[in-house]
């Protein structure tokens, strides 16, 4: 059995998760990365996507919107802009359209658009 | 001397005035600690962030094609201070501290002949600096609707000054407010946001990375993020700091309002006896005199 790496998933606001795992999956900008103990130390952007995070205490899901990670041999650390864990999708997908039906302007409306779309775009690979 | 009613209904202001402290310290105590979560809370974000950015710049610095967040204009005549203070008042001299260390900070600039812009956070800020620098103030942004403040709220302002400095419309952004170190000492703080302050304590990178997809694209993200990671977390300290002190001064004040009832019920008492005391010597003199 290999080494656990360590995981860290950070937002601005808060400290989501930080544990020991087998492996991580993350969404990079160039494409999904399983990052496992010993992997070449990265610095890379993230798109939006899931995180999987494979024997630590449960197996974790969080949906991340962007940021970026940082891994070394021992240790990969999330800075995700925002980061929801993959059960809360539908709830937010709620507010999501319903702070759609409140706005007025075109410009606003587009944006929110736009995150629906990223998100009905994730809830189908959920 | 004061009428007995008089002195009654002092008392009873005075009573009414402690309540309210009071209350605003319980409510201060309670908001404090959960800002003071919130900050904890924020600070690995703030220090990974700081940590990447400057074994990145260490790499960029000698290189004059770097990113402007970075390397700056090359000038420093046009100054934007963004002075970030709270919406409410009964705190103390905690904005009246951060206030008087921004004007110190615009005398010494302009002293220097630089040209200077201000961007107010907060209305208490505001109001103070618009007796001296109304002309300098381009605007305010207010908080007062905003229960918890969020990230999208730093992000908002960090958006706005990348939006100014790409238009040109200043050289350097230099942020202020006041660090909280404890309940007792919030201490005014000015911190250069643009061209991003990199300490040199820290440069070294410790390891080599990879990146993806390249290392210019990487900073060129991560650069304007850490704008408003910034921002943010000088935002959450100046809550923490507003509680503290807003908790101390109620504190004081309780306890201000406690001495005078004490002082005001003995000079109420006094009044009373004396007056009891005339009367039986009236009583008694006119029983006598008959």
């Amino acid at each position: 059995m290999a080494d656990k790496i360590s995981f860290d998933l950070v937002s601005p606001e808060q400290l989501l998760l930080s544990e020991e795992a087998d492996m991580v999956t993350i969404p990079g900008s160039e494409g999904e990365m399983g990052v496992m103990a010993g992997h070449e130390a990265v610095i890379t952007t993230l798109r939006p996507g899931f995180i999987t995070v494979t024997g630590g205490k449960d197996n974790q899901r969080f949906i991340v919107f962007g940021g970026f990670a940082e891994v070394t041999q021992t240790k990969v650390t999330v800075l995700a802009e925002e980061a929801i864990p993959a059960s809360d999708l539908d709830a937010r997908i709620a507010t999501v359209t319903e702070s759609l039906a409140k706005t007025a302007t075109e410009a606003e409306k587009g944006a929110i658009q736009a995150q629906l779309d990223t998100l009905a775009h994730l809830r189908q690979h959920i | 001397m004061a009428s007995l009613k008089a002195l009654r209904n002092r008392i009873a202001s005075v009573t009414a005035t402690r309540k309210i402290t009071k209350a605003q310290q319980m409510v201060a105590v309670s908001k404090l600690r959960r800002a003071k979560a919130a900050n904890e809370a924020a600070r690995p974000y703030a220090q990974k962030m700081k940590a990447v950015i400057s074994g990145m710049a260490a790499g960029m610095k000698n290189n004059p094609g770097g990113p402007k967040l970075l390397t700056g204009t090359g000038k420093d005549n046009r100054q934007l201070l963004v002075v970030c203070t709270s919406d409410r008042g009964l705190c103390g001299g905690f904005n009246t501290n951060i206030v008087r260390f921004a004007r110190l900070k615009i005398e010494e600039l302009k002293a220097a002949g630089k040209q200077v812009e201000i961007l107010c956070v907060g209305r208490k800020g505001r109001d103070q600096l618009k007796r001296l620098y109304a002309d300098l103030i381009i605007d305010t942004v207010e908080f007062t609707g905003v229960r918890y403040l969020s990230f999208a709220n730093a992000d908002a302002i960090g958006k706005r000054l990348l939006a100014m400095f790409d238009e040109g419309k200043f050289d350097v952004a230099t942020l202020i407010y006041a660090r909280f170190k404890s309940v007792m000492t919030q201490t005014p703080t000015a911190l250069r946001l643009i061209p991003a302050a990199i300490e040199d304590g820290d440069a070294a990178p410790s390891q080599v990375y990879e990146y993806e997809p390249d290392e210019n694209e990487v900073l060129a993200e991560l650069l304007p993020k850490n704008i408003s990671v910034q921002i943010f977390s000088a935002l959450l300290e100046n809550v923490a700091g507003e509680f503290g002190a807003k908790m101390t001064a109620m504190d004081g004040a309780t306890r201000n309002a406690g001495e005078m009832i004490g002082k005001l019920t003995l000079i109420y008492n006094r009044t009373r006896q004396s007056k009891i005391t005339n009367e039986l010597i009236e009583i008694i003199s006119g029983a006598e005199a008959l």
